[in-house]
């Protein structure tokens, strides 16, 4: 089963629900891993401290024209959408940081004048963390696509046991790739309107996916009904109402989980992990 | 000779727009004839991206020698060094106005980008 843990708001804990969440999967025996695909700030290894077996270099396909090949028809250029390949009267002109690596001008030029050579964006590495697989993603410094790294971090997810995907904020091309084809959505949001606001970006912008999707409130202190209202409104399930607690803040000031640092904290992701199988039992998952 | 202006209207008395790549309108004017006529932008100012690129490659496509803008990022002063046209950067004012500051030989030709690229 593959849980991703997305948000709207940045900052509202995907990442210690994602982690903490990972911890107590493993602890029960599941086989669980962990994927970053926060790939341009991945922060679970702070967290995890993971033993890393391997790091692999990854890219994207670019293209490469041959000039003696080339007719100038211009075919190439029409088709792309991001300006990577522009046709002027004497020559072909790349801008391979705009290339989006749809093979779309390769696949098309006529003359087969076309070749793709890998442009590199980053790394993904594998390990453990005791018991707990470990993926993440890095974009190198400077990359601003991280879609096609967030795809090779999901690759490397296994198909048996749970995985859970730590998404990145937001809502535009990162979250909605990290979030894409997973078997339930953990939305994680923090009782503030921005919170609110935010949630509700995301809630919209998931409609459309088939996937079961549950709330999870965190830095909770008091009730709120505006946020049950609109979670009601959308029909998404509020699955755990996180205490605020300044013991995790400390904790995790220090590097240290909730689930290692401050008791209580464990009943907390035993309920969450009852409330997602329930609700994705009910959703015929 | 053909000059490319970019402009906010459609006619010489509109003002200069500072903008290159999603400049709303493109003047061309030729020098020797007089002759004028205006090019429609519209699809490059919602682009998200490659806006300066997809404008130096259509004003390459007009056949002019010079275009007379406020704003050229790196990219599309790439496109347009490619295409071999020479680029001048204007201060405000009407079309009509930058025009004749070229003409008189008031503006220099801009040996660089001026300004940075939007995102990437």
């Amino acid at each position: 089963m593959k849980i991703a843990v997305a948000s709207g708001k940045g900052g509202t804990g995907k990442t210690t629900v994602a982690v903490n969440l990972c911890l107590f999967l493993a602890d029960a025996g599941l086989q669980t891993t962990y994927a970053d695909c926060d790939v341009e700030e991945p922060d679970g290894h702070l967290f995890l401290k993971p033993e890393i077996i391997s790091r692999r270099r990854t890219g994207i396909p670019v293209p490469q024209v041959d000039p003696e090949a080339c007719n100038l028809c211009g075919e190439c250029g029409s088709l792309c959408r991001y300006s990577a390949i522009v046709v002027l009267k004497d020559r072909v002109m790349t801008f391979p940081e705009l290339c989006h690596g749809c093979g779309g001008c390769a696949y098309i030029c006529p003359a087969r004048a076309i070749a793709e050579v890998d442009r590199p964006i980053g790394s993904v590495d594998r390990g453990n963390a005791g018991k707990l697989g470990f993926i993440s993603g890095c974009l190198d410094i400077g990359q601003a696509m991280s879609p096609p790294l967030i795809k090779e971090v999901l690759k490397e997810t296994p198909d048996d046991g749970v995985t859970i995907v730590d998404a990145p904020p937001g809502t535009s091309c990162p979250a909605m790739t990290a979030v894409g084809d997973c078997d339930y959505l953990l939305l994680v949001t923090e009782p503030t309107p921005f919170g609110r606001h935010d949630l509700e970006l995301m809630l919209k912008a998931v409609r459309s996916l088939p996937m079961p999707k549950g709330v999870v409130l965190n830095r909770v202190n008091g009730p709120d009904a505006a946020m049950e209202e609109m979670c009601g409104r959308y029909d998404v399930p509020i699955l755990a109402r996180i205490p605020e607690d300044r013991l995790v803040a400390e904790a995790y000031s220090k590097g240290l989980t909730a689930w290692e640092a401050v008791s209580g904290y464990r009943t907390v992701f035993a309920d969450l992990w009852s409330g997602i199988q329930k609700d994705a039992g009910r959703c015929g998952e | 000779m053909r000059v490319a202006i970019t402009s906010q209207g459609r006619d010489m008395e509109s003002l200069l727009d500072r903008r290159f790549g999603r400049a709303a309108f493109f003047c061309v004017a030729d020098t020797d004839t007089g002759e004028l006529t205006i090019h429609d932008n519209a699809q490059n100012l919602n682009a998200a991206q490659g806006a300066g690129i997809q404008a130096g490659s259509n004003v390459a496509g007009l056949d002019v020698e010079a275009l007379i803008t406020g704003n050229v990022g790196p990219k599309a002063y790439a496109v347009l060094k490619a295409a071999g046209i020479r680029i001048y950067l204007a201060p405000d004012g009407t079309v009509a106005e930058s025009l004749q500051r070229f003409k008189d030989g008031l503006l220099e030709e801009s040996l660089s980008a001026n300004v940075e690229g939007h995102w990437i």
